[in-house]
């Protein structure tokens, strides 16, 4: 293995994704031969209705627990979560909202609060 | 541009077939055209075309899937700066297919974190699949090639957009598709990312917000769906603030675990009572 900032060794590099995409395929389909059993109870079909909004939201706050809300340049994202929800709700197009909160992002990001 | 995913496909066509040689929309000097043309062919049974249903797997992942774009390039070009390769951008983005773990993948790949400690934190960050097994609509997609495809290409995205309300009577084949063109953006946008990460000047930063933005969207339509049951969220919110909180270097797994035992909980809670509506 090199040392870091080499480029890292290809066959470690193709071995690293083989092994990320090995874990992530099998939490992804494991999981229904275990609980497709569970599927047809009516706690299931409850889970199955709160579930996805609830685990979005966790996304969202996952996405910006490392935001630093003491200093100004958490303005920036702060900001652009603002556009992206406003625009969301005036005109309900996922890619205008997406592009809207991102440019405004990277246009605060990249000159206001540059680092 | 068009919002709703809802497509009149969806709709079983009510108009009685005619013979496809006396259709007047038919063209003449092309016969064979109406079979493969995606009316012609929904005209004929209440089942969509193949090809009108790949067509509205395209419509259903355009939105989310455009904003593959920035988050594409962002990711793409982060692959080169750390001083990876180009083609492993694309090579990641279409064999691990999960965003979030990719962003931190590249940082473990270029610091060259032992592979034992990559597989843990893969388990960890994509743990949340597994509560997705509850609610995906795997049994509505046919076939076992179906089905292993179906769970391999499973990110959150196909799992938010097919578990919407308005998802409720695709078919196998709209699931598969739209699972397909997700995956085809999500790649192709993070190989060229690579490629013209160099040309992104250093001072243009964060085009990665682009995936905060893109599940802040989701999870407003998702909130929308439940019609105002506003609990939902704000349990989410707080199981998310608790996990940060409690376990902040494990915030996903906990907050998930969390978020299920507070469902449950809720669902108790009320079975017990008699309905009042």
């Amino acid at each position: 293995m090199p040392d870091t900032g080499a480029m890292p060794d290809t066959g470690y590099a193709v071995a690293a994704v083989l092994v990320s995409a090995a874990v992530t395929w099998a939490l992804r389909a494991l999981p229904f031969a275990a609980l497709t059993p569970l599927r047809e109870s009516s706690t299931a079909r409850y889970l199955s209705v709160h579930m996805p909004a609830g685990v979005m939201v966790i996304l969202v706050v996952y996405c910006l627990h490392d935001l630093p809300v003491t200093e100004a340049r958490a303005t920036a994202p702060l900001a652009a979560l603002a556009v992206t929800v406003g625009l969301h709700l005036w005109r309900r197009t996922a890619l205008l909202s997406i592009l809207g909160g991102t440019a405004t992002h990277v246009l605060l990001a990249s000159t206001v609060f540059a680092r | 541009m068009e919002t709703s995913p809802v497509a009149t496909e969806d709709r079983p066509r009510r108009t009685p077939a005619p013979p496809p040689a006396t259709r007047p929309e038919a063209p003449v000097a092309w016969p064979e055209a109406s079979a493969i043309r995606p009316e012609a062919g929904a005209l004929r049974s209440d089942a969509p075309s193949a090809r009108s249903e790949a067509r509205a797997a395209l419509r259903d992942s355009a939105g989310v899937g455009l904003a593959f774009l920035p988050l594409g390039l962002a990711y793409g070009a982060l692959v080169t700066q750390s001083g990876l390769e180009w083609w492993w951008a694309g090579l990641s983005a279409a064999f691990v297919f999960g965003g979030s773990f990719e962003f931190l993948l590249v940082g473990m790949v270029a610091a060259a974190a032992p592979l034992a400690s990559i597989a843990v934190s893969a388990l960890l960050v994509n743990s949340r699949h597994v509560f997705y097994t509850l609610s995906f609509p795997l049994h509505r997609v046919g076939g076992r090639l179906g089905k292993t495809y179906s769970t391999y290409a499973l990110c959150d995205e196909a799992y938010a957009l097919t578990t919407g309300e308005q998802a409720r009577g695709w078919s196998s084949r709209r699931i598969l598709w739209l699972q397909f063109s997700l995956h085809l953006y999500w790649a192709a946008s993070s190989t060229v990312g690579a490629l013209l990460g160099s040309f992104i000047p250093d001072r243009v930063t964060g085009l990665d917000f682009a995936l905060t933005a893109l599940f802040t969207v989701l999870a407003l339509d998702a909130v929308r769906d439940l019609r105002g049951q506003l609990a939902t969220p704000a349990l989410a919110v707080l199981s998310a603030l608790f996990a940060r909180l409690l376990f902040p270097g494990q915030l996903l797994p906990a907050a998930f675990v969390l978020f299920t035992a507070a469902l449950l909980g809720r669902r108790l809670a009320t079975s017990r009572t008699p309905r009042h509506a």
